[in-house]
């Protein structure tokens, strides 16, 4: 117990940084992926096909090697970018086509006959669209989206394995330092991770029993 | 994706024209820009001083016909990879199974410790169970990688079983139990089998998460397929290689991925034609899992109002 309070500061730097991965990231990833769905519902031909194989090559790829890609291979290709953006560039492309999965089941789980109902009393596109599917394509897609983001954080751990020195690296490094106190350690990181997982992990299911439309 | 979305009508002759004309045109920007990268990499650059090959230079790729390469990358590399996700795989399913009975038992004082072991373990990165097991059980790298994915993915596979039990019909509960099997018989016997059939798709495309994870070990100083190849080789053969070396552990991980997932989603489909119950998004099976969990949740919280 005293290695943790003793080290509190190291592990707040390293906090630090894993809120920042997690919100830049997220944020991006939340960009990113909104584009690829679009591009996966649009009526264009070749967006789709892009869009499909870019999720299915980028999902099925381990982070791993994406966050080895961006802080190993893109230097030795001629980048100058430091790891801590590598790493955000590399957590965003992992995460984006997560995000356009979950953008994409939210949209296509409205049941057409919505869309039709909707044409039907005349209503146009844009009123179809932003009166009828958009808020129950929305209230499906958060609890979803939420999970995604949980993932995100956990996934945060990986750039620390990286050069990047967040949460994991601070325990690494401390777990190092302190021998003796190994697991007080690793259980004060493991509570500063569900500090961040579980109050969204509820706030997932809240949104999922309050908002989702029981069919 | 014929009817994938709702937002359109079905096009005229003149939205397909113009939607031809726009897939041609964003098609051609594509390809123009993957061949941008291609001939980028294609170019030789300075380095210090002295001018190096472009990427696609033989001289980057020699050590590839060399059939000792392929030995080392496949006994080692891919072996090492498929050995820890074949025995995590296993031991995640046997977790899975106990973790689902002990969460649904109905006696308080193994359910509930049950539930703060699970919330703790999917809130936790593997990589720093990976680094506790390490560390605390000093058991060395591959049984850390091992146990901490066997833990992590059990509880996630654990959490999806419960959902498939939660969402059987209640009958199939009240049959077994009126012809005279006690509680845990008709769990067992009855319940568990078709929970397990109905989520067989949803734990699949969770062991691609486990083989995907499984690079982890990379970090904790595993010897798997992106070690092997970017560590050993690499320095053994030098950075000049260490492009290709990347681009062939990237496609080796896609095939192994790919199969794995494709089948997840060829089970799933088959599944959901036979069952005409509940389909819980033969899509995706990633989503899949969110959906079922959701599932489990919300039918906790209806079949017994303030047990919590």
């Amino acid at each position: 117990m005293d290695a943790v309070i003793e080290n509190l500061p190291t592990y707040f730097e390293g906090f630090r940084m894993t809120l920042l991965l997690l919100v830049v990231s997220g944020v991006s990833a939340l960009i990113l992926g909104t584009i690829i769905a679009a591009m996966r519902i649009s009526p264009v031909g070749s967006l789709r096909v892009f869009a499909t194989v870019y999720t299915e090559l980028v999902r099925n790829t381990p982070l791993t090697l994406v966050l080895f890609f961006c802080a190993i291979i893109l230097p030795y290709l001629g980048s100058r970018l430091d790891y801590v953006t590598a790493a955000l560039i590399g957590l965003s492309v992992y995460t984006s086509p997560f995000v356009a999965e979950a953008l994409r089941s939210g949209i296509n789980g409205v049941p057409i006959g919505q869309a039709e109902a909707a044409r039907s009393v005349g209503l146009g596109f844009g009123q179809t669209v932003s009166l009828v599917v958009m808020p129950q394509a929305f209230r499906m897609t958060i609890p979803p989206l939420i999970n995604v983001f949980i993932a995100l954080t956990k996934n945060t751990s990986v750039a620390g394995g990286f050069f990047v020195f967040e949460l994991f690296a601070a325990t690494r490094e401390l777990a190092n330092a302190n021998g003796n106190a190994v697991i007080a350690i690793l259980l004060g990181a493991a509570t500063l991770y569900l500090v961040i997982t579980i109050p969204l992990g509820v706030l997932a299911a809240q949104l999922e029993r309050k908002w989702v439309v029981q069919r | 994706m014929s009817n994938s979305s709702v937002l359109f009508d079905a096009p005229g002759p003149k939205a397909r024209r113009v939607s031809l004309t726009s897939s041609i045109i964003a098609g051609v920007l594509i390809i123009a820009g993957l061949a941008w990268m291609a001939w980028t990499l294609a170019q030789p650059r300075d380095s210090g001083g002295i001018t190096l090959p472009g990427f696609f230079d033989p001289s980057r790729w020699d050590i590839f016909a060399d059939p000792e390469v392929w030995q080392f990358i496949i006994t080692d590399g891919v072996l090492g990879t498929l050995r820890a996700a074949l025995v995590a795989s296993v031991f995640a399913v046997a977790l899975g199974i106990l973790f689902s009975l002990l969460r649904s038992s109905e006696i308080a004082w193994i359910r509930i410790p049950t539930t703060v072991v699970l919330e703790f373990l999917r809130g936790m990165p593997v990589l720093l169970m990976m680094l506790f097991i390490l560390l605390v059980l000093n058991t060395g790298a591959y049984w850390a990688v091992v146990a901490a994915l066997s833990l992590y993915n059990g509880a996630l596979i654990g959490e999806a079983l419960r959902a498939g039990l939660a969402a059987l019909p209640r009958g199939q509960r009240e049959a077994g139990l009126s012809l005279g099997m006690r509680p845990l018989q008709s769990k067992m016997l009855v319940e568990f089998p078709q929970a397990f059939r109905q989520m067989l798709p949803i734990i699949v495309a969770q062991l691609v998460v486990l083989l995907k994870d499984t690079s982890l070990g990379y970090i904790v100083g595993y010897s798997e397929l992106l070690r092997v190849n970017m560590n050993n080789l690499g320095s053994f053969y030098g950075n000049r290689y260490l492009f290709s070396l990347f681009v062939v552990t990237l496609v080796l991980y896609l095939i192994m991925n790919l199969t794995l997932s494709w089948f997840a989603r060829w089970l799933s489909k088959r599944t959901a034609s036979k069952s005409s119950g509940k389909r819980l998004d033969p899509e995706d099976p990633n989503q899949a899992m969110l959906v079922a969990q959701a599932t489990a949740a919300a039918k906790q919280s209806h079949a017994q109002p303030g047990s919590f």
